[in-house]
């Protein structure tokens, strides 16, 4: 019996390697398994290699595995590419239309299924991905009818009829390689899963159903991968609770129509990558003038221009954290899993009010689309908070104005919506008096930069910092963000089987920098290495500037548009230490 | 219920004097009144360039953005709070040069708001560069030798974006002005209102004089009808693009608001932040 597995499909695109993946994997939720999914695919739509792994494992895991246990391979393509993957002693699944060989530097048992020939006896050749799946269901000795019941789910709404010829194509599938391999594997044989129910989604699907409980009602945005789940999820939900999406016709509409709902009521937000929040940062700087709330969710993906657009990358941290002329306070805060995707939302429409400025949600490429297991989330945490926004205000008298830039003790003013009697004032991104008249007076300028800005003085987000320091006095401090987590913890259990202590810290607060709280660890660690997926070591930039340290801190770097593996870590640790 | 009065402010324009648009402000402020606003139920969303002071100097709510997006901004405004008036406006370079795609995409989109154009064509707040709207052969400082690029027809452009609502007027047409700009206010949908509005100080070509001699109202064809795309726009072209007065209107389509599933007809602002303890399940069972 054993503790995890990993298994892959490959594939030319739009040959059905996504739903198989997708049946497959929700299968095994239903079975209680931890599932971690990396999707690989290209910018193109139909045609060109695609392949899609999920980690399967009865703990809970947040990496991709270093190699693979089984192969589904619909081309002898996906067998060249991904065959040295597998594990001495993997197992590959093939149509056997193309007389699939293994390439002879590799170690594997193939399983030949006449998948295309099955899927046509039974009508058409759609159906191969539901034979191909339903071979390697059979292989892992694991329960046809829960297998069944995901097909039912994917197909119910084509009819019964449809319904009935997938569930056959899985059982001939099946019953196929079964002969063929007398029985399911033994050494694939996974240990039964906790049982307990577990949501399996993306984290653009956990930032979307995050923003409605956050009470989001309004999203303005462009198409752009890897955001454009966030906004077809919206798509389809928000009308349920009043509210809408409106696809602009660029990201400076996107995010300045937010801007303009947000300074109305709304909590609106918008998503994009790269491209997207360059052509957003003068409007950024109109919210933190004008100190209005705004959420951007920004999904990193391999830049700079096009870049790598369908790859990992972590480098738009300096752009979010420096972007926009001018000085104004904003907040960048970053999830490092899918179940921060969802509560990292909520706090991120309260910090956006509490403080009325402009903040940025980073995710990257893999946190954003790779699939994965979430523990159940709780509603009943959700608490929102509008900070200083007033309710009828008594009514002003002999053309006073509301007093909407008033100068506070903690900077924040009282705010009013339009259409309050007692509210009116102006807005500008113009420097401006305390009710929103252009103002050139030096004083003024000066204490209303003062204000503004000292806002975030005592900004404290939930986990800053999110710490897991077994050790007092570690041999090594690693620090991550974002996606990179899993990857960092499984290279430190090997770390640990090698005798190397170490301690690991995930930045979630990226602006303003929490110098203060990162300071002890990076004190008492013996290294410190900061692993990011960008060429410039920007994570570890904020991290010498602000908290120092700067002797101690070395980096480990990938733009190759591929996320870590945890051997790759764990390599550069073991040299380091 | 307000009078014009209760939409001034105590704000002194630092718009040169004789400058076309003290008027256009005048027009929003009697309009507002006129068709019964308070000024609470009023916003106003301009972008950047003298033009765009306008939402300073009314007492109204206000949003004075950035350089070419009133229009998105004003949008947002309207989505989150249909049952505020919205009124977004600012220059000829705000809207047809840099904002231009913005202009169609709200054309297009049909939002119940009303969008004045401050024409001056040229570029005023800047100090005097050619604008879309200049001439060909129009001296400016950007343009020493005459502008060489051919001038936007904002209306014909509109038209063919599928404009509900297509007006231009002229700034010392007070009462003109504020008819149609009545008129766009209670339009279902969005209202294009182009205002030629003289820049005394840098345009020496389209004066005053200029328009009275050049414009060509539509109050002289007592048969004109409004509802007819093809008329309006040959008339448009007939006229070199100079005529004044509601040049077209739709009044068949529907508004944006109106035609988004599951949206109320009260303000979204207003509603309810939290949802169910049960509609969150649902929500979340699509992921198990
Ligand atoms: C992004 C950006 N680019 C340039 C400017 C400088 N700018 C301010 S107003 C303006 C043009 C003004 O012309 P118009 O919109 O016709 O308004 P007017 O002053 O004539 O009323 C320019 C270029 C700016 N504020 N922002
Ligand atoms: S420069 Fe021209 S447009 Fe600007 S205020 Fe003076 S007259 Fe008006
Ligand atoms: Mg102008």
């Amino acid at each position: 019996m054993i503790s995890q597995l990993s298994w892959k499909i490959g594939g030319q695109q739009g040959e059905g390697v996504e739903s198989t993946d997708r049946i497959f994997s929700t299968a095994l939720n239903r079975l209680g398994y931890y599932l971690y999914g990396y999707r690989h695919f290209s910018s193109r739509i139909k045609g060109g290699h695609t392949n899609n792994k999920i980690r399967i494992s009865t703990k809970p895991i947040r990496a991709i595995s270093d190699d693979l246990d089984i192969l589904v391979a619909f081309d002898q393509e996906s067998i060249d590419l991904n065959a040295r993957e597998l594990r001495k002693g993997g197992v590959i699944v093939a149509d056997a239309k193309f007389n699939p060989t293994v390439p002879e530097d590799v170690e594997a048992r193939l399983f030949a299924v006449p998948i295309t020939k099955m899927a046509e006896e039974l009508g058409t050749s759609l159906m191969k991905n539901m034979v191909a799946s339903g071979a390697s269901w059979a292989l892992l000795g694991l329960p046809l009818e829960v297998f069944n019941k995901a097909v039912e789910e994917e197909f119910g709404r084509k009819g019964p009829a449809i319904v009935e010829k997938n569930i056959e194509a899985v059982k001939a599938g099946a019953e196929f390689v079964l002969e063929q391999a007398g029985g399911p594997l033994d050494d694939f044989k996974l240990d039964e899963a906790d049982g307990k129910q577990k949501l399996f989604m993306i984290g653009n699907e956990a930032i979307g159903l995050g923003s409605i409980a956050a009470g989001c009602r309004l999203m303005s945005a462009y198409p752009i991968t890897p955001a454009s789940e966030i906004m077809e999820y919206l798509i389809k939900k928000l009308p349920k609770f009043g509210g809408t999406v409106v696809q602009t016709e660029d990201e400076i509409a996107a995010v300045t129509m937010a801007i303009g709902a947000n300074y109305a009521g709304v909590r609106t937000m918008t998503a994009s990558a790269g491209p997207g929040l360059s052509l957003m940062m003068e409007a950024i700087g109109l919210a933190g003038m004008t100190e209005q709330p705004l959420v951007i969710v920004n999904t990193q993906r391999g830049g700079p221009s096009t870049g790598l657009p369908t790859k990992q990358e972590q480098s738009d941290l300096n752009a979010m954290v420096y972007g926009t002329h001018g000085e104004i306070p904003k907040i960048v805060i970053a999830p490092s899993t899918i179940e921060d995707c969802f509560y990292d939302m909520i706090e991120a429409f309260n910090l956006s009010e509490e403080y009325q400025v402009p903040v940025i949600v980073m995710t990257d490429l893999q946190l954003s689309l790779g699939k994965q297991s979430c523990e159940p989330l709780d509603y009943s945490k959700v608490q929102i908070s509008r900070g200083k926004l007033v309710k009828d205000s008594p009514a002003l008298e002999g053309g006073e104005l509301f007093k909407r830039y008033e100068f506070t003790e903690d900077g924040v003013s009282p705010r009013i919506l339009p259409g309050e009697k007692g509210g009116i004032h102006h807005v500008t991104g113009v420097e401006h008096d305390e009710v929103g008249r252009p103002s050139e007076n030096a004083m003024n300028r000066k204490l209303m930069m003062e204000k503004r800005l000292k806002k975030l003085n005592n900004l404290r987000i939930r986990d800053a910092i999110r710490v897991d320091a077994p050790n007092e006095k570690p041999d090594l401090l690693i620090i991550g963000m974002g996606s990179t987590g899993g990857t960092i913890d499984a290279a430190r259990d090997m770390l640990k089987e090698n005798g190397i202590s170490s301690n690991h810290i995930t930045v979630r607060q990226i602006h303003p920098f929490p110098a203060e709280q990162l300071k002890p660890h990076l004190e008492n660690a013996g290294k410190v290495i900061v692993i990011e997926n960008n060429a410039t070591a920007q994570l570890a930039g904020q991290i010498k500037m602000n908290a120092g340290y700067a002797d101690k801190i070395e980096s480990l770097l990938k733009y190759d548009g591929n996320p870590f593996l945890p051997l790759e870590v764990y390599k550069a640790c073991k040299e380091l230490s | 219920m307000a009078t014009f009065k209760e939409f001034r402010n105590n704000v002194k324009p630092n718009w040169c004097p004789g400058c076309g648009d003290f008027s256009i402000q005048a027009a929003i402020q009697r309009a507002a009144a006129n068709v019964g606003l308070e000024p609470e139920q009023l916003a106003v969303i301009s972008g950047i360039g003298c033009s765009g002071r306008i939402s300073g100097y009314i007492n109204a709510y206000g949003l004075h953005g950035i350089h070419g997006r009133a229009l998105p901004i004003a949008q947002g405004v309207k989505l989150a709070n249909r049952e505020l008036t919205v009124i977004a406006s600012g220059g000829d370079g705000d809207g047809f040069a840099i904002g231009m795609g913005h202009t169609v995409h709200a054309i297009r989109r049909n939002l119940n708001i009303t969008y004045i154009v401050m024409d001056n064509q040229i570029y005023g707040l800047t100090k005097g560069q050619t604008s879309p709207r200049s001439a060909e052969g129009f001296k400016t400082k950007s343009t020493p030798e005459g502008s060489i690029e051919s001038t936007l027809s904002p209306l014909e452009i509109a038209m063919s974006a599928g404009a509900t609502f297509v007006a231009q007027s002229f700034s010392s047409d007070l009462k003109g002005l504020t008819s149609l700009i009545e008129q766009g206010i209670q339009h279902e949908g969005f209202s294009l209102i182009n205002v030629f509005s003289p820049c005394v100080t840098f345009n020496k070509i389209n004066t005053y004089d200029w328009f009275k001699e050049n414009i060509v109202s539509l109050e002289q064809f007592p048969d004109y009808d409004p509802s007819d795309r093809v008329v309006a726009m040959n008339k448009i072209m007939e006229t070199n693009g100079m005529l004044t007065g509601l040049i077209y209107q739709n009044k068949s389509r529907k508004s944006y608001e109106d035609m988004i599933p599951g949206f109320k007809p009260e303000a979204l602002a207003n509603q309810e932040l939290s949802i169910t303890q049960e509609q969150f399940d649902q929500l979340v069972a699509e992921f198990k």
